[in-house]
């Protein structure tokens, strides 16, 4: 604290010699060689803290480099912000329910505070919050911040999927709709991807230098992301009859067309975007005998190659007992028809 | 609670003159609770601040204080008249935070968000590449504002609403009691009347909303929900049912709370799913259209095999056999 004070109040650069005369606490050390220890220590305290600690020489009859802080690089600019201003920023600085990110935003909120800014931390009654629980989140983001390469295993495919060794440039990380990613350029396929930070193990090792990851510049890492999740578009349009009082869900993603029966059934004919016949298919397999596919053919076939399926992987015929785990209880796949051979 | 390490406590240091400047006569308990530590702690750090100044150490040299009952104010700054630039994690976790809610009309007022990202931006500098982004929902923003009105005037809403579990659209009198945010999608924290219940509901399940001319009155006892665990919370209302992923279908234990992952062979998974109700489980196996086999309970493997003959007949108009096969073919 007397050394911060001490450099900010002088112009000119202060050896360390001079230092150890006038703040106090040096004069206590015993020998140059715990003098300059304590000082390399508090040096590189002032630093990691964001201290503008300028080295240098004022003139050309100075013999060492001197020390000084530029008060103009030290301090914050003035803020003045209206109530309403400073509610949005207490709400920002309650958004982070992640250590890693929380703590930097109170200790902002604390400077902010020292500055003069009046920041109620009321909680109040709207609360936006961004969780992180994936434990390789905070070395990534440490990472990302000192701009070094990481090496992790990653888990393809989800839970129980097989790892595998991933060298990554880390440019970021991405929330996005709740879920986590790195976003960076993969050496391994020497292209840019993006990895769910839950498929990361903990153990994430930086290696190499600081500073030796270059961001590009009109890198858009939210769009990356949602390049890769983004639904397909839409190719076309599916026709569906739904039982009445049925399927609301799929009713919520559907266009009423109007009134039909089927098999003597009262329904209702809706029609829905298709992206995915995958997709879609399974949406409506789901449904059951209240939903029948009028059209497309191709997500008719589908539907019921899933219910083909599901028949056949839950029948009791097929895999009676402990087998279900073995090779030989592995459900065969209907081909598209619907059938099982 | 932060203690007194010397990594956390310089940076404190280094606020609290320019923060006491900014008010004089404060309550030591305030500049506690503002920097995030005990009063007892703060303590320790006033009487510290008053051993610091500048080279000379005289009276005119160092941090001077003056307590009056239990307010303190600087009389005199030795040059810290500002605190420290924010540094680049600083920025980046409120700037970040900032962008975020400015993106989430409904939910606040953006325009005061923008404007004080503005003021931040121009006080902070540049903070160069930020490495951070967030995108929160934004679709049901005309939903979101209606209960956040409702909120703030302390009105009861009628709402329609989906329930996914069981695939229905109900109409429901709620006392309103907060909107949040949780793992990416926007709720509503709501004393349901018809349940008598706190409920929360998911904003993009809300279908209609109407303010009514009542005041919101959750029973004073209505206890808002603990999230800090995340939303999903395993309780006696939940059963437990066994699936086989096969890899096809791996999202699945992603998408919804399992526990206990095996791995098995061909990359396929044995987990332990929870349900609340059975015919939703139903809909997701019969979806997965063998992606998935459900091997516990034994009831709902027979249901599920029972729905997709069912299925097969109605579509196709043939009987369906116990393995799954048409007859005819």
């Amino acid at each position: 604290m007397n050394l911060v004070l001490c450099l900010l109040s002088t112009r000119q650069f202060l050896p360390a010699e001079r230092i150890r005369q006038i703040v106090p606490g040096y004069a206590d050390a015993r020998g140059d060689d715990a003098f300059f220890r304590m000082f390399e220590r508090d040096k590189n305290e002032l630093r990691e803290l964001g201290v503008p600690l300028e080295t240098g020489r004022l003139s050309s009859f100075d013999t060492v480099d001197g020390y000084r802080i530029a008060r103009q690089d030290y301090e914050l600019g003035d803020i003045d912000l209206e109530p309403d201003e400073a509610a949005a920023v207490a709400l920002a600085a309650r958004l982070w329910d992640s250590p890693d990110l929380a703590a930097p935003a109170h200790s902002a909120l604390v400077k902010l505070r020292a500055a003069g800014v009046e920041v109620d931390e009321d909680q109040g009654r709207v609360q936006p919050r961004v969780r992180t629980t994936e434990p390789a989140f905070g070395p990534l983001l440490a990472a990302v911040r000192s701009g070094r390469v990481v090496m992790f295993q990653h888990r393809r495919g989800g839970p129980g999927g097989p790892l595998q060794r991933r060298i990554v440039e880390p440019w970021g990380v991405v929330s996005w709709r709740g879920r986590w990613y790195l976003v960076g350029h993969d050496r391994d396929r020497n292209a840019p991807r993006s990895f769910r930070v839950s498929r990361i193990s903990e153990s994430v090792t930086a290696i190499g230098p600081a500073g030796a990851v270059a961001v590009p510049a009109d890198i858009d890492l939210m769009a990356m992301v949602r390049h890769n999740v983004d639904p397909p578009a839409v190719s076309g349009t599916a026709r569906v009859w739904v039982a009445d009082g049925r399927a609301h869900g799929l009713r919520r993603l559907a266009r009423v067309i109007g009134p039909r029966s089927h098999g003597g059934r009262a329904g209702d004919e809706l029609e829905l975007d298709l992206r995915s016949v995958d997709t879609v298919a399974r949406w409506l397999a789901g449904h059951g005998p209240d939903v029948v596919v009028l059209a497309p053919e191709s997500l008719a076939e589908a539907v019921r190659g899933n219910w083909a399926a599901a028949a056949a992987a839950h029948s009791r015929t097929d895999a009676p007992g402990g087998a279900v785990l073995g090779p030989a209880g592995r459900t065969r796949r209907p081909d598209r028809a619907g059938t099982v051979r | 609670m932060s203690t007194g390490g010397v990594t956390e406590r310089l940076p404190r240091l280094l606020s609290l003159v320019p923060y006491l400047l900014a008010r004089p006569g404060v309550p030591v308990a305030e500049v506690a609770a503002d920097f995030g530590v005990t009063e007892r702690q703060l303590r320790r750090d006033l009487e510290l601040l008053w051993m610091c100044g500048l080279p000379g150490y005289g009276p005119g040299d160092l941090v001077d204080l003056s307590f009056a009952g239990d307010t303190v104010t600087v009389t005199h700054d030795a040059g810290m008249r500002r605190p420290l630039r924010l540094t680049t994690a600083e920025a980046t976790a409120l700037l970040v935070a900032l962008r975020t809610l400015a993106e989430m009309p409904g939910m606040v007022d953006t325009a005061a968000v923008q404007r004080a990202t503005a003021k931040i931006e121009r006080a902070v500098g540049d903070a160069g590449h930020v490495g951070v982004a967030v995108d929160l929902p934004h679709e049901e923003a005309a939903t979101t504002a209606a209960v956040r009105e409702a909120l703030a005037a302390g009105r009861a809403l009628r709402i329609v609403y989906y329930t996914a579990g069981r695939d229905a659209v109900s109409q429901r009198t709620i006392d309103p009691m907060r909107l949040l945010v949780v793992e990416g999608r926007g709720y509503l924290e709501a004393w349901c009347r018809r349940a008598e219940a706190v409920r929360m509901f998911r904003l993009d399940r809300v279908e209609e909303v109407e303010e009514l001319d009542e005041p919101a009155a959750p029973p004073p006892d209505a206890e808002p929900a603990d999230v800090s665990e995340g939303l999903f919370r395993p309780s006696a209302e939940h059963r437990s049912a066994v699936l086989l992923l096969e890899p096809e279908a791996r999202w699945v234990a992603e998408y919804y709370p399992v526990d206990d992952v095996v791995e098995l062979d061909d990359g396929r998974a044995r987990v332990l799913l929870r349900y609340a109700d059975p015919a939703w489980l139903v809909r997701l196996v019969l979806g997965l259209g063998g992606g998935a086999r459900l091997l516990e309970p034994p009831e709902l493997v027979d249901a599920v095999a029972a729905r997709a003959r069912e299925a097969l007949a109605a579509a196709t108009g043939r009987h369906v056999d116990e393995d799954g096969t048409t007859n005819g073919d």
